[in-house]
């Protein structure tokens, strides 16, 4: 995209203007127009899926138009009449509103006990934190599966719960917003004669709320998300999650594109939702993960 | 100190550190899920290094990565670097790019398998228009990774993109300027002066995207399920199969660990070469 830009520079230019001034000015709006289209062209898809969940009988044999002839809601009738897809988006909410709160918690108090509370072996402790960051999921899968069937927590929403709530990433993501709280503020309220819950529950969090709004978009987003514990895990249609029972639905609408890709527009939209009410938190903390 | 620690240790030791130990002990069993398990030693190990199919998997994997990471890169970067100038709607083109990071890879594979549909799919309509016969995309065995490739970088471009634009900001501009003054063309500012300075967002860009393709699952799952005739069979893909289908989760458990230590591997080669190429200034 940018090389675009830098050929035009050293084209000639017989403009009244200066010559570098000119061509400053084309280099400026080809990069504008490059960008603009690159931007549509990643937009398609999120249009092109919307357009086809409103065009009926969109199938094998007609592809829907840039704008539907016949727009009607023929496939999010389908949808919410064949397939339990209310009680799978209310699965969904549910597990992801839970895991959210919960990993909160528990990323909170790990991430002040590793940035407030000197005890023997911490760098060690926080180490071996950090490396289950690194063991993929997929090498967990089989003994979780085989551990949770012996508790009868398989085709269960604690089963697929459970190993969501802690995460070593949001433990991280804390304790670097935590080191970043002066500790003077503590000890002023230690003087006050506040002990280490105060300290924590009216001192440090109300400190780092950037820290614990993008850790509660990034988890909630990987609960929405996450596809291969809830595949496993849950086996029952009315447990299902969206993205296992849209990835169920492609085997068993083969042909009705327009039903598959109604349910992928209702998988979206609450993340968009969240996205635009939060695009500074989950762009800082990207940003922020690379830099540190 | 206890009382802060145990939320966050207790599920960490009981859902990740305790399976770990427990996959080791049961990649050396022959077991079917149900009945008891039998052990065999390193049989499974055994069994995997010598089945070509394991190669298979991996390589399929590695091609995987190899048309995936140049592709998220350098159009992450060519998207930095044109946010990175005085550029009118930033924020919304910023926004635009990002956007596909936020969705599932189910719903960005379901998508795309439709864009990609061989006979009627929006891709091969507009390149009918010019002529050109398009390919049978995840429905041929040479096209099938490419289809993956192409879904995975349109969804991550926007991720890398943040990243190197944050690394780009942390640039001192007087540094570019100073080669500019020096008569430092576009091309050779951006080689000598802004991808050293850049290596460190670089390096984390590529090991968290070594670390993510070597577990790449989710969207071979929905858009191939590994065909077709096992064209894009990659490992986790295996892994799910051999547990769930042929009921050996003995041999799942086994690959899962030899994984494990290809990513470890990759993961400690890179930080160690990372001092011979990464400029932390």
């Amino acid at each position: 995209m940018a090389d675009a830009t830098t050929d035009t520079r050293t084209e000639p230019t017989t403009a009244r203007r200066s010559p570098a001034a000119r061509a400053a000015l084309t280099r400026s709006v080809l990069l504008h127009v490059v960008m603009v289209l690159g931007a549509l062209a990643m937009f398609f898809p999120f249009y092109w899926t919307l357009v086809a969940s409103f065009s009926p009988g969109t199938g094998l044999s007609s592809t829907p138009r840039i704008v539907p002839d016949d727009p009607g809601l023929d496939a999010y009738v389908q949808l919410f009449s064949e397939v339990p897809f209310a009680r799978v988006v209310a699965n969904s909410v549910l597990l992801a509103t839970v895991t959210t709160l919960v990993q909160l918690f528990t990323s909170a108090t790990a991430a002040y006990a590793f940035s407030r509370l000197p005890f023997p072996g911490r760098t060690i402790v926080f180490g071996v934190y950090l490396a289950t960051m690194m063991i993929p999921l997929q090498v967990l899968v089989v003994p979780l599966f085989a551990e949770f069937r012996a508790f009868g927590l398989v085709d269960t929403y604690l089963g697929a719960l459970l190993p969501t709530f802690a995460a070593a990433f949001g433990i991280f993501l804390l304790r670097q917003a935590m080191n970043q709280v002066p500790v003077e503020l503590d000890e002023a309220a230690a003087i006050d004669g506040a002990g280490h819950f105060r300290i924590f529950w009216t001192v440090v969090l109300p400190n780092i709320r950037p820290a614990l709004a993008t850790l509660a978009v990034f988890a909630f987003m990987g609960s929405w998300n996450s596809f291969l514990w809830p595949l496993v895990v849950l086996r029952s249609p009315e447990l299902q999650t969206l993205p296992v029972a849209l990835a169920g639905l492609q085997g068993q609408y083969t042909t009705e594109w327009d039903v598959v890709m109604a349910g992928s527009v209702i998988s979206i939209l609450p993340m968009l939702a969240i996205y635009l009410f939060a695009q500074k938190y989950v762009i800082q903390g990207v940003a922020n993960t690379g830099l540190k | 100190m206890l009382v802060f620690l145990l939320p966050s240790a207790i599920p960490l030791a009981l859902f990740v550190l305790g399976p770990m130990v427990a996959a080791a002990w049961i990649s050396l069993t022959e077991w079917n899920l149900l009945a008891p398990a039998t052990w065999v030693g390193l049989d499974n190990y055994a069994k995997l290094l010598t089945d070509p199919g394991t190669a298979d998997v991996f390589l399929h994997t590695a091609m995987y990565i190899v048309g995936y990471l140049p592709l998220v890169y350098v159009g992450g970067l060519a998207i930095a670097l044109a946010l990175n100038t005085a550029l009118r709607g930033r924020t919304l083109l910023r926004g635009v790019y990002f956007l596909p990071v936020i969705t599932s890879w189910i719903v960005v594979a379901l998508v795309w398998r439709w864009l990609l549909n061989p006979s009627n799919g929006v891709v091969n309509t507009v390149l009918g228009f010019f002529g050109i016969e398009g390919p049978g995309w995840w429905s041929d065995p040479a096209w099938a990774m490419p289809s993956i490739i192409l879904a995975s970088a349109w969804k991550d471009v926007g991720f890398v993109m943040v990243i190197l634009l944050a690394g780009l900001q942390a640039i001192d501009p007087e540094l570019v300027d100073a080669a500019r003054v020096d008569g430092a063309g576009w091309w050779r500012r951006l080689f000598s002066v802004t991808l050293p300075l850049l290596s460190p967002a670089t390096f984390f860009v590529v090991v968290i995207s070594l670390i993510n393709g070597f577990q790449v699952f989710d969207q071979v799952y929905a858009m191939t399920g590994g065909g077709p005739g096992g064209a894009s069979q990659v490992v986790v893909q295996q892994i799910y199969d051999l547990t769930f289908r042929y009921g050996s989760a003995g041999e799942a458990s086994a690959l899962s660990w030899l994984l494990f230590l290809v990513i470890l591997a990759v993961t400690v080669v890179q930080i160690r070469g990372q001092r011979r190429w990464v400029n932390y200034g």
